[in-house]
């Protein structure tokens, strides 16, 4: 095994947001499961920027990921919230039922 | 060396919790397979050097985000045959799109490699991870520490009006109802006309009187 540099780090985020966002396409149905590939796909960013920081010795990225997962946390809790409102009201959550606005 | 077997341990599990997560069948498996994924890249950042930011996924994300996704799932009355049709339908369309995003990423990086093995650097650290961020975040990030502190304040009134409901029918304290009364409006002065004692306290007076 070889040392681990940044390109490793990069290639796992990569994998992860590419599963992300195939999951999006996969799960068309189910918004629970696509706010979860989007969380999956935030991580990813998150391990990049970690892993620039790192490797560049700069902590500025670290910070930045701090950022991220406060926007997620927000993200996450707001469609939540709306999903549970959106349930109490139609009494179902399929994306294809989610045509009131006509967009 | 233990670190590139961590890392090819972590990484691995990552990458296979995240599939886990997009192709279970039971939403429940999904968000425990998210909880695993949140983990391993935990154990990526400790490998990083950047382990305030790895206890802050823990906390953050296993103790809160997905704990609350868990909630909205169980709580949700959810047909899961219903949602899994088109799963196949939408294969071959997320596939060529993932591969040609993979593959794209891939080449990205084929082309940068050799620009960055020479920025690596690992970071001579004198201070800790956690009173580094400290440093820069409470100085040059300052705004933005304010900011996301708005960001998190917004989301829970959000949250918390999107999702409050009044119900009909339940006796409630209402301060502002309670401290905006009048004497006025709520007592009612009624001028009643004074009756005639009745006939059996007459009796009895006069049975008094008899005694005496």
């Amino acid at each position: 095994m070889a040392e681990i540099s940044l390109i490793h780090y990069l290639m796992v985020a990569a994998i992860l947001f590419t599963l992300g966002a195939v999951g999006i396409f996969l799960n068309r149905k189910n918004v629970i499961t696509i706010l979860m590939c989007i969380e999956l796909m935030l991580l990813a960013v998150n391990i990049n920027m970690a892993a620039f920081s790192s490797f560049h010795g700069h902590i500025t990225g670290q910070i930045f990921a701090m950022f991220i997962l406060t926007v997620a946390a927000a993200e996450a809790a707001i469609g939540l919230a709306i999903l549970v409102v959106y349930f109490r009201n139609r009494g179902s959550i399929a994306v294809e039922d989610i045509n009131m606005m006509k967009g | 060396m233990i670190t590139p077997l961590f890392f090819y341990l972590f990484a691995i599990m990552t990458v296979l919790s995240g599939l886990m997560v997009i192709i279970s069948r039971n939403p429940v498996h999904s968000v425990l397979f998210l909880i695993l994924s949140f983990f391993n890249s935990a154990g990526l950042f400790v490998l990083l050097g950047a382990e305030f930011l790895a206890m802050l996924l823990v906390v953050v994300y296993v103790g809160a985000v997905a704990v609350l996704f868990l909630f909205v799932v169980m709580m949700l009355d959810i047909n899961i045959d219903e949602m899994r049709q088109g799963f196949k339908q939408h294969l071959p369309l997320g596939l060529i799109v993932g591969l040609v995003l993979i593959v794209e990423l891939m080449l990205v990086f084929n082309h940068d490699v050799s620009h960055a093995n020479i920025l690596a650097t690992q970071v001579t650290e004198t201070r800790s991870n956690t009173a580094m961020i400290g440093d820069v975040l409470y100085t040059e990030y300052l705004l933005n520490f304010q900011i996301a502190g708005l960001i998190l304040l917004v989301a829970m009134i959000g949250a918390i009006a999107l999702t409050m409901r009044h119900r009909e029918g339940v006796k409630r304290q209402s301060i502002s109802l309670q401290n905006s009364r009048r004497r006025d409006e709520t007592i009612a002065v009624v001028s009643v006309e004074s009756h005639v004692a009745p006939n059996v306290l007459k009796d009895s007076r006069a049975a008094n009187k008899k005694l005496q």
